[in-house]
């Protein structure tokens, strides 16, 4: 069921690294305007290098990569960036301005926005994140959990067509976890979601892929996913001690 | 480096030299320091001049006298070398206290003193007056080569990553059990210093991957400029102004 | 080694400060070429890297230790031109942020630890590795030497700006034979643990290793046969011309300066003069105990008249090389405006 105005549309995507070692054997899948999708996996299933093909950053494989309707290729890269935020693993990679502001004005600012619209759009997103008073702070006096907020942030202020998150919920407390899972709930654009970390998939994600040997082993609803347990044995994904996905209401 | 130092150095506050645009202070401390270093070291009186004149200024700023001169021992090696200067420099002697010392080097001694101590007192003041990120848009504006400007910027942003990355490897050394006391000891270090290397550069290509990821090309968007009025200007620029009177009768008289 | 204001005349720093400019400049282009688009954060992180290891205190006998220039290290693991922006970067923060080095000082040091210390040790490391064999074995011996003497070259180098331009007259054997002897000393350490570094990084990730990517790359073709990248031997040689003329242009620029500025550094009593005249003027005066150094004795020295002129060759000095040393950018920055690189877009 190809929904008629799919976010992201990967067909067929292969890819292997100059060293030989080949990482995706070809993956298809398509995600819909506003789905929120989780992208499970073992480690080195290929999830971050599929997450590198879908701005650009890693190509010249076999197969395609579509981001609302417009191809991934070199002639529409810097409009592929606009369109795909990815929010990596570690902030203080993402993080790399002196200044919150000025980190998330960085993207619509290459993008050539000046002035009150830049303003503007630093503000909102900020807003959405809660970290508006912290606009003028530097990045590494924040928290790990209000330095991923504002990570967030810098990718929202690029008003992304979809949001890629990679290991949003690695290294947080509790409470920032929750803090993170209501910002992502309100947020109203795609979101693609990668992840070990099976309940916050669960809680935030209605849908998830898994990601094995560089191919989708399977694709459905995340609850029915992580209560089929021979295919998380099968593709080494295990549920926290005690955790039971069929006892869960979500919230998603 | 970073933030520690920086908070350390930096003072914060409201004063009229904290006001001032960073890249008119930065002019007017290089010129100054230019302005010190050319007046003749025979003209006593006109470095008393430019210390009275750094004394308003840090005045002015509300820097108190401890902080400045506390920041002064950075000079301390120095010192220790112009001491010695009278004693083996050539030329004239003079017997003092039954200690047979050079003219040439106690007037060196005296030069290297006093131009170096006002050299570090004026950056003190600037960097006390400044924070870390209005002294790169200063740097900016005053024309240093914009990649030269990235570089140094984050240089500030990773300095205290580095450190701290650098700081655990320590403490994961030492609750191993590992201190180091001498030269049989150097190998750990450099396998440390080479662990923080590799750390260190693919900290930096994953910080090129998320800049690539948010549309950089090459060249950073200008998202700050910062602009002085003339009267700025003119505040900032009294003080080599009136240092420059004072070494121009310094050469006259 | 950072030298404060003032103890280097005003003529002579602004001349450095034009050759600092020139080489900064050089080194703009060339780390681009090095690191391309990475240039600025990876520069960044690898001068965040040098500065953290100055604080690296390595113990060397009972109660005292020493810390690394870096120069050496920076220049074999990311090739000479990215590593005279890291420690010019490094030397510039120190000077604005934490006082450590005179403002006016700043083009004598980064003369001095950032250019004198990468070139040589580069050149030292490039010569020898042309010369051992190609094992890894040697990149670490290389790496040992280029340390070794890059420390002691810099320590050279100050002398002769000391020479040229010391406000004091402390006979240049001293100053030579107390820098050059501390240096040595300080050099063994800085080889020792520089070998080692580089050592430890090319056991882990040797691709790494700027200084030692030909060693590298011969081997990977003996690996895969047909896996040769075609365009690598191609780009270099397109490279080579634009630096060259790059080159000769800072050159020239930096010659005609120096000359220039030095002409006027020449009426200036403490500056060329002396040392060019040292031994024919003060015959008459009496002979010290320290008459063995080869430049020993100067004449007192005629203040009257060469005052004046003194002070012109300072303004004039600093104001050629505010005025050059921004002509040197605005032609750069004109000239990499002009070729918008297509390089830049392949990522």
């Amino acid at each position: 069921m190809v929904p008629v105005t799919a976010s992201l549309e990967v067909s067929g995507l292969a890819f292997a690294y100059p060293d030989g070692h080949q990482a995706l054997f070809g993956v298809d899948f398509s995600i819909a305007r506003g789905e929120r999708v989780a992208l499970l996996g073992p480690n080195g299933a290929g999830k971050t290098t599929l997450v590198l093909h879908l701005n650009g950053i890693l190509g010249g494989g076999t197969g395609t990569v579509t981001v609302a309707g417009l191809p991934v290729s070199r002639q529409h890269m810097a409009a592929i960036r606009q369109k795909v935020g990815i929010v990596f693993q570690d902030p203080d990679d993402q993080l790399f301005m002196p200044t919150v502001r000025e980190d998330v004005a960085f993207g619509p600012a290459a993008a050539g926005i000046k002035g009150a619209a830049l303003e503007e759009r630093v503000h909102t997103a900020l807003e959405r994140v809660g970290m508006r008073e912290f606009a003028d702070r530097p990045p590494h006096h924040l928290s790990f959990g209000q330095r991923r907020r504002v990570a967030v942030a810098t990718v929202l202020a690029m008003e992304p067509e979809i949001l890629v998150l990679d290991e949003p919920s690695s290294n947080l407390d509790p409470a920032s976890r929750r803090e993170l899972a209501d910002i992502l709930r309100s947020l109203d654009v795609t979101v693609l979601m990668v992840t070990h970390d099976l309940p916050y998939a669960l809680e935030l994600c209605p849908r998830s892929l898994v990601l094995s040997d560089g191919v989708i082993a399977a694709d459905g609803p995340t609850g029915a996913l992580l209560s089929d347990e021979e295919l998380m044995r099968a593709h080494r994904l295990e549920l926290p001690f005690g955790f039971d996905p069929k006892s869960v209401t979500t919230g998603a | 480096m970073g933030a520690g130092h920086t908070h350390r150095l930096y003072r914060h506050g409201h004063s009229p030299v904290h006001g001032l645009p960073p890249h008119t202070k930065l002019a007017a401390a290089f010129l100054f320091v230019v302005v010190v270093v050319s007046t003749p070291r025979e003209a006593m009186w006109a470095f008393a001049v430019y210390a009275v004149l750094l004394a308003v200024v840090a005045y002015q700023a509300r820097v108190p006298a401890r902080f400045l001169l506390g920041r002064l021992l950075i000079e301390v090696p120095f010192v220790a070398f112009a001491v010695l200067m009278p004693f083996v420099a050539e030329g004239e002697r003079v017997h003092v206290l039954g200690l047979s010392l050079s003219v040439n080097g106690l007037w060196g001694a005296w030069n290297v003193l006093a131009k170096g101590t006002l050299g570090v007192a004026a950056s003190v003041l600037l960097a006390a007056t400044t924070e870390l990120r209005e002294l790169l848009l200063g740097l900016q504006r005053l024309k240093l080569p914009p990649l030269l400007v990235q570089i140094a910027s984050f240089m500030i942003r990773y300095g205290d990553v580095i450190t701290d990355e650098m700081r655990r490897m320590r403490i994961a050394r030492e609750s191993r059990g590992f201190e180091a006391k001498g030269v049989r000891h150097w190998g750990v270090l450099a396998k440390s210093a080479g662990a923080l290397f590799i750390r260190s550069y693919e900290r930096g290509e994953r910080v090129h991957l998320a800049m690539v990821s948010r549309g950089y090309a090459g060249s950073m968007p200008v998202i700050d400029e910062v602009t002085a009025s003339g009267a700025q200007w003119r505040h900032a620029l009294a003080l080599p102004c009136a240092a420059l009177v004072v070494c121009l009768l310094g050469w006259m008289l | 080694m950072h030298v404060p204001d003032g103890f280097i005349d005003a003529p002579t720093s602004a001349v450095t400060g034009v050759v600092a400019a020139g080489a900064l400049a050089v080194s703009l282009r060339g780390a681009r070429r090095e690191l391309d688009e990475r240039t600025a954060p990876l520069a960044g992180l690898v001068a965040a890297f040098i500065f953290a290891v100055q604080m690296l205190n390595f113990p060397v006998a009972a109660g005292t230790s020493g810390h690394l220039l870096g120069g050496a290290l920076a220049a074999i693991l990311v090739g000479p031109y990215t590593a005279v922006l890291c420690v010019s970067v490094v030397l510039l923060m120190q000077g604005v942020l934490f006082a450590d080095g005179g403002l006016t000082a700043l083009g004598v040091n980064i003369t001095d630890m950032a250019i004198v210390t990468t070139v040589v040790s580069y050149a030292v490391f490039r010569g020898l590795l042309a010369v051992l064999p190609r094992k890894r074995r040697s990149v670490t011996v290389a790496s040992f030497v280029a340390a070794l003497v890059s420390v002691p070259a810099a320590a050279v180098a100050f002398t002769l700006i000391y020479a040229v331009g010391g406000t004091t007259d402390v006979s240049i054997g001293k100053v030579a034979t107390a820098m050059i002897g501390v240096h040595v000393l300080i050099g063994v350490g800085e080889a020792v643990i520089t070998a080692l570094t580089v050592g430890a990084v090319i056991a882990v990730r040797p691709d790494l290793v700027y200084g030692a990517r030909g060693l590298r790359q011969r081997l990977q073709l003996r690996v895969n046969g047909a896996l040769v990248d075609a365009p690598a031997p191609t780009a270099p040689v397109a490279a080579r011309t634009s630096r060259r003329t790059l080159w000769v242009t800072g050159l020239v620029t930096s010659l005609v300066l120096a000359g220039f500025v030095s002409f006027y550094a020449s009426a200036n009593p403490d500056g060329l003069e002396k040392v060019a005249h040292d031994k024919g003027i003060d015959k008459k005066e009496k002979e010290h105990t320290s008459a063995g150094s080869p430049l020993a004795d100067y004449g007192v020295k005629d203040v009257s008249d060469a005052r004046l002129s003194g002070g012109l060759a300072g303004v004039i000095g600093v104001g050629v090389t505010v005025v050059a040393g921004s002509a040197v950018f605005w032609s750069l920055r004109r000239r990499r405006g002009d070729d918008v690189s297509p390089v830049n877009t392949g990522v």
